[in-house]
């Protein structure tokens, strides 16, 4: 294995482009765009829900009735390309940004934004949906996505795990663990880094000298692949073959996906403050949505009908997170003692007791 | 109810002694040295269940740098026990995502002084997975951490880890302090849904008693009491067991009485076990190997004059090791804390400085 991919020549600078940014179809001829109608309508549902979803979180948040929200503008086609190409089965391994792919999985506005409501941490009901909850801390749950794939291995399935990480993630030192155990142990799991040009206010050219974040695969003896984030198509069917390889006992693969981070950091971030407007204007012109509705006329797949369709869902999704979120009642305080240990310990039961006498003593 | 458990043997206490080989038939009531019990214990709990896996660095080949996990490979195939890349964050952080699919990882860190790269993933993660999923996702994870100094080693492998495992809620801390303790400590932490922290004494590796492993030992969350007193109590735990129950032999020459409580389970605590003894003693002295700065003898401490001010007759005293970064080894015997910090500690409790 190794030796194949020892080689820097081995990884290409340019990005995998099956879409260029004017909508036509590109040349590359190593992976398929060919997929049926109704899932490329499905993917262009999907990013355009994303958005509106998005949208709407922000609007909650500046309302008063979200506390934080990290908005996924312009990864769309990153996340959903990648997530839609696996099996339910499959685990995800998010950060945090990822409301394209927990749509997609049929989690539903009220579990995501529980989170960002300070209802609960990590989203509720993730995990049934074969997806772990979301992951604060920057790059850790890398190692999370190895161990499941390593269970994987020994319950005999042909399941692979995706680990969303970010550019700025792969300066920690848990993404080189987890890159080193997955590759050590051959495990199936897919490294999926949306690089997004920017962590907080530090661009990539700060958070390493390599000439890509795909180069350091060379180091770990696995595929390193370049994609472009922004084209849905593309996204999809390198982590397809890159799941399909894994499924057969090829090992993982890293995938840098070159995207851009539309919105600040968190609804709390000022990026005017660090990266210019020029930047921004130039990545809106390649922005995913339109480049991939563009396709989809030439080929004939967009219709009026389907964007009715899509705008309607749209609506309905943004609709519902609005109404789960406002007003939405708290958790009773016994959760945040019930939920810490299978077998809660005899303290907390007296803490529990000393909270709820406190509650007496005011009502 | 105060569960009495019979003073172990000293025999050993502090001579390593060399090992006979691991039998895989082993009779039901075998005489273990602590390492031997660990060893049969892991057996043990592979064979009860096939999800249990063991990892870490240099556990399977090898068999440990203790060989406390010999013969585990062997038996149980490379799949269920085997060697990891030299990274600790990486073999806590495997083990949070083998047990979402189901596995009961039980990782070794390899020595206490390395439980620091690891201390993110148990921390952030590992303690707080299941509140995190609103109790959707048990974290059944038993990490195994060779503990405690006095054995001459070099620096970072002779570390109190325990009150930052203490001081992050979801984590479940025990300590045995005898082979049949260690055996059946070991065996419930496995079996527990929730995250538990085994840290081994590992100066008393090499004591040896009869384990028997068919009738469990008391549960995580009770103590016992290893030596009935009437004047001062010694609450304790690991490595520190044997050194107060010596201690307890010097007492009387004097005249005093001590009784021994070993806490075995830190998180959960049995305090009712150690009010019992206090209210009855009057005086308590909290022995711990680690810096005496917010060590659990503080929490110790505050809690016994919360909850049973008016029982004591004397301040709870401390006896623990120095505020400094672990000594060098010619120098441990002095920074830890032995029978005559103890017996100081009594002799001011007692009204006789």
């Amino acid at each position: 294995m190794a030796e194949v991919f020892a080689d820097a020549a081995s990884v290409d600078l340019a990005p995998i482009r099956l879409v260029d940014p004017d909508g036509s179809p590109t040349a590359e001829d190593r992976y398929s765009r060919d997929l049926p109608p109704e899932t490329l309508s499905w993917l262009y549902e999907l990013m355009v829900v994303t958005r509106g979803l998005d949208s709407e979180f922000i609007n909650l948040q500046r309302q008063g009735e979200l506390a934080l929200f990290a908005s996924c503008r312009g990864q769309e086609a990153a996340q959903i390309g990648a997530a839609a190409c696996l099996r339910k089965t499959d685990w995800l391994f998010p950060q945090y940004r990822e409301i394209g792919a927990f749509l997609l999985r049929g989690i539903t506005p009220a579990q995501m934004g529980a989170v960002w409501r300070g209802k609960w941490h990590g989203g509720l009901g993730f995990t049934e949906r074969c997806c772990a909850p979301i992951s604060i801390p920057i790059g850790t749950h890398g190692l999370h996505a190895v161990g499941a794939a390593m269970g994987a291995q020994r319950l005999g399935e042909d399941s692979v795990t995706l680990a969303f990480l970010g550019d700025g993630a792969t300066s920690e030192g848990d993404a080189h663990e987890a890159l080193n155990f997955a590759a050590v142990f051959n495990a199936p799991c897919v490294f999926f880094i949306q690089n997004n040009g920017w962590a907080i206010s530090v661009p990539v050219s700060h958070q390493m000298a390599a000439p890509s974040i795909a180069h350091r695969a060379i180091g770990y003896g696995m595929p390193g692949i370049r994609v472009d984030g922004n084209d849905v198509l593309a996204c999809y069917a390198v982590v397809a073959d890159a799941a399909k390889r894994a499924r057969e006992g090829g090992g993982p693969t890293l995938i840098e996906a070159i995207t851009y981070r539309m919105g600040p950091h968190t609804t709390s971030d000022d990026p005017t403050r660090y990266r210019s407007e020029v930047e921004v204007a130039h990545w809106a012109a390649l922005d995913p949505i339109d480049r991939y509705r563009t396709y989809l006329q030439g080929i004939g797949v967009w219709s009026e009908r389907l964007e009715e369709r899509v705008t309607a869902r749209s609506k309905r999704v943004r609709a519902e997170l609005r109404e789960s979120v406002v007003g939405a009642d708290d958790f009773d305080v016994g959760e945040m003692f019930d939920t810490v240990y299978h077998d809660i310990t005899p303290d907390l039961v007296r803490q529990r007791e000393q909270l709820r006498d406190e509650l007496a003593k005011e009502a | 109810m105060t569960q009495i458990i019979e003073r172990p043997p000293m025999h050993g206490d502090d001579v390593p002694e060399p090992r006979g080989p691991i039998l895989t038939s082993l009779p039901q009531s075998p005489t273990l040295t602590m390492a031997q019990a660990i060893n049969r214990a892991l057996h043990d709990a592979m064979a009860a269940d096939d999800r249990v896996l063991v990892f870490g660095e240099d556990v399977a080949v090898l068999g440990g740098v203790f060989r406390v996990t010999e013969g585990l490979a062997e038996t149980f195939g490379e799949q269920r026990c085997f060697d990891t890349p030299l990274a600790e964050s990486g073999i806590v952080g495997i083990a949070i995502g083998l047990a979402i699919r189901g596995f009961v990882p039980v990782p070794e860190i390899q020595f206490d002084g390395f439980a620091a790269p690891a201390f993110d993933q148990m921390v952030s993660h590992l303690a707080k997975y299941r509140m995190r999923t609103h109790g959707d996702v048990d974290m059944p994870v038993t990490i195994r951490i060779p503990s405690f100094g006095g054995i001459g080693a070099v620096e970072h492998h002779s570390e109190s880890t325990e009150s930052y495992w203490l001081h992050t809620a979801g984590l479940k801390v025990v300590v045995p302090s005898t082979p049949s303790d260690a055996y059946w400590l070991l065996r419930q932490a496995i079996v527990s849904r929730d995250p538990v922290i085994y840290l081994e004494p590992k100066r008393r590796y090499w004591t040896r008693e009869v384990v028997d492993t068919s009738t469990p030992a008391l549960p995580i969350g009770r103590a016992g009491v290893r030596r009935i007193g009437t004047d001062v109590t010694v609450l304790t735990y690991g490595s520190l067991v044997a050194t107060a129950l010596s201690a307890a032999d010097l007492a009387e020459q004097h005249g005093w009485s001590l009784e021994v409580v070993d806490l075995r389970s830190l998180n959960p605590l049995d305090f009712d076990t150690v009010a019992d003894s206090v209210r009855k003693t009057g005086r308590a002295i909290v022995m711990h190997e680690g810096p005496r700065t917010l060590g659990f003898g503080a929490e110790l401490a505050a809690r016994i004059q919360e909850e049973l001010f008016y029982d004591l007759e004397a301040p709870v005293l401390r006896a623990t090791g120095f505020d400094t970064p672990y000594p060098p080894a010619r120098l441990e015997k002095l920074w830890l804390p032995g029978p005559d910090r103890l017996l100081d500690c009594v002799e001011r409790a007692m009204g006789q400085p």
